[in-house]
């Protein structure tokens, strides 16, 4: 109860921290950009939008502790204001669009390249100084070191250029029917495929490195030795043995991960026009969305920070001696 | 104190030695080395100005153009090359601010406990499970037009968290150690004994860190100017990917000219990851000691022996060890 209580009160704090990071920013910032895109937008939005944007951006001169607690009430109900690249439609609108795409290429392939990357980690690491040991972690320290935008844009031009095996853009095809039919799903995951396996090939290295050094330590353990020294089978001994409790620090690494999966999926969305989070996001920076941006930038916040505790919860489930106390971080 | 020191040098040149031996950690080193020395000579290596529009535009590789032409008509080896300078110093600083600000916040934070620890862990968590590059991207938005050295600036006050994370942990074990102790009684002030006590003895996980967070910030930093937030007349290979990217490289067919900077950013994180993976195995022992595993079974195995002939061949009941 206590580690619940813990992992709560963190969720609130990290949640008051990125609506408060996207308060001050702009604030704090030299020159106030808000100024000149109000400068720039004043034709085109209807008085009150002009109102409620200067309101969001702090052009009005209320003292700062007032500004801050509108923000905070408008953050809370849910009156995140419009967007001007697609006036005036609301920013919370656009991200309830969005938001399945990114959390649907996250979570499949997040859960492929976790299981993939575990089971390849232990199979290495039993068959420790074997080829596969000596090449498998060079290759995967060569993923990880690819940007995965430039691997996007290798791939757009060879696979989807050159070749034309996939389609170079989009989450789905202009000509099909949105609906639940065949060659909606079809068009769909032919246009992920290449963004997903993007995203695998920059994840699946964490997985697979992890995992493998995790399991080089428990097969190091004296209980692990004394059950192969007995004669426990081979498959029982690394997965209900060795694997079993090398598994635990993978999900704590899953948990940094996700932040940073995260953050590359927006890159590598921009690169497929992929019309997710990080695509929105991006777009909305080169048109200088303000609100949209603001917006975006929460709910990929959000979203890293949900994920993140339900992972701790899940931990908290998976290893006892955690729920019972001396929890720290 | 002076044996103590000694000791640790000992141990140090140790460790180096054996980082020397680990093919990995040589492999990541002389990568490593041929992008510094592009770095470091760049105006020697370079054969043209890199911004100058002197060629015909989209030409594939030649002998005068090694990696073709841009659609300007700039010389793309140049731009490499001078984009190894930009890239290498933003990244390697990067990492070396952020892993300095990770030890102040990791080590503070561990020595001292109580209040200042908890304050400190938390923002330190805030900071890890926050997406840094959405962070980086969103404080880019507001400030225009970056100049390299200012995104590095912005990625290590970013992305310092892990290291401060391990530090944390790190300097609680430390601080625990006797010669801790000692020191504390001997009146040695509290910033005396976190950087002149404890730091020196976490010196490989520093160094395992600053290659993390240098490679990190490569990353970031090309992702950052591929998305047209650094200023775009700066040479790095990430605004070369911009330029690539907004000319139609692509719908041109001008492969020479957006994959050799990619795969120098590729080139120089395996570099690092290399590095890292050696440091790791030389200072984790668990890693690389599979003699003495053996050793255990084959002692074990024998013992079992033994004990099969005492008992008679009694079948074992698995799983009692767990």
């Amino acid at each position: 109860m206590r580690y619940f209580l813990n992992r709560v009160g963190f969720l609130l704090l990290s949640l008051w921290a990125a609506m408060t990071l996207n308060f001050v920013l702009p604030r704090m910032m030299p020159g106030n950009p808000a100024e000149a895109m109000m400068a720039k937008f004043q034709g085109q939005l209807s008085p009150q939008a002009l109102t409620a944007l200067e309101k969001q951006f702090g052009l009005t001169n209320g003292p700062i502790l007032v500004q801050y607690f509108d923000y905070m009430r408008s953050m809370l109900t849910g009156h995140w204001g419009l967007s001007f690249s697609y006036y005036p439609t609301k920013v919370t609108t656009i991200m309830s669009t969005s938001l399945p795409w990114t959390l649907g290429l996250l979570g499949i392939v997040t859960l492929i390249s976790v299981a993939f990357g575990t089971l390849v980690g232990i199979l290495i690491a039993w068959k420790r100084g074997g080829v596969a040991d000596g090449i498998i972690p060079i290759v995967t320290m060569f993923l990880q070191a690819i940007p995965g935008f430039w691997l996007a844009l290798v791939m757009v031009y060879f696979l989807g250029f050159k070749l034309g095996w996939f389609p170079m853009a989009h989450s789905y095809g202009n000509s099909v029917q949105v609906g639940y039919n065949v060659n909606y799903l079809f068009s769909i995951m032919n246009h992920g495929f290449m963004p997903a396996v993007v995203v695998f090939l920059g994840g699946v290295s964490g997985w697979i490195i992890g995992m493998r050094n995790n399991m080089m330590t428990t097969l190091g353990e004296d209980y692990v030795v004394f059950a192969e020294a007995k004669g426990v089978s081979k498959s029982r001994l690394i997965f209900a043995y060795a694997a079993r409790n090398a598994l635990l620090p993978q999900l704590t690494s899953l948990a940094i991960a996700l932040s940073s999966i995260i953050g590359g999926q927006i890159l590598i969305e921009q690169v497929f026009s992929y019309q997710g989070i990080g695509y929105q996001l991006t777009s909305a920076v080169s048109n200088e969305d303000y609100p949209l941006i603001q917006a975006m930038f929460l709910v990929i916040a959000v979203t890293a920070l949900v994920i993140n505790f339900i992972v701790d919860m899940l931990y908290g489930r998976l290893d006892p001696r955690v729920r019972r106390g001396g929890a720290t971080s | 104190m002076n044996g103590s020191t000694q000791s640790r040098r000992r141990k140090g040149s140790g460790a180096l030695s054996l980082f020397l031996k680990n093919p990995k950690a040589l492999v990541g080193l002389i990568i490593f080395a041929i992008f510094l020395i592009m770095a470091v000579f760049a105006p020697l290596i370079a054969p043209y100005n890199p911004q100058s529009t002197n060629f015909t535009p989209m030409q594939g590789p030649s002998a005068t153009n090694w990696f073709g032409t841009t659609s300007l008509g700039q010389d793309v080896f140049s731009q490499f090359v001078w984009g190894a300078r930009t890239s290498m110093v933003v990244g390697i600083g990067a990492g070396v601010g952020g892993t300095l600000i990770a030890i102040l916040v990791g080590v503070t934070a561990g020595y001292r406990r109580g209040v200042t620890d908890s304050i400190l862990n938390a923002i330190s968590n805030i900071f890890l499970v926050l997406p840094g590059l959405a962070l980086l991207i969103i404080i880019e938005s507001y400030v225009k037009n970056t100049t390299p050295y200012l995104n590095g600036l912005i990625i290590a006050l970013t992305g310092w968290a892990w290291g401060a994370r391990v530090f944390r942990s790190m300097a609680m074990t430390i601080a625990s150690r006797d010669f801790i102790a000692a020191a504390q009684l001997s009146g040695a002030s509290t910033l005396r004994i976190m950087f002149a006590e404890i730091v020196p003895n976490m010196t490989s996980v520093i160094v395992a860190n600053l290659m993390y967070a240098s490679l990190g910030a490569i990353l970031a930093e090309s992702g950052l100017a591929y998305l047209g937030f650094e200023n775009i007349a700066s040479s790095s290979w990430g605004v070369m990917l911009y330029w690539a990217s907004t000319q139609g490289a692509m719908m041109g067919g001008a492969w020479w000219w957006f994959v050799p900077p990619g795969l120098a950013i590729a080139l120089v994180g395996t570099s690092f990851a290399l590095m890292n993976f050696a440091m790791d195995e030389v200072t984790n022992p668990r890693l690389r000691s599979a003699k003495r595993k053996k050793a255990v079974k084959k002692m074990l195995a024998e013992l079992n022996e033994q004990r099969r002939k005492e008992h008679g061949d009694r079948p074992e009941q698995p799983g009692v060890a767990n």
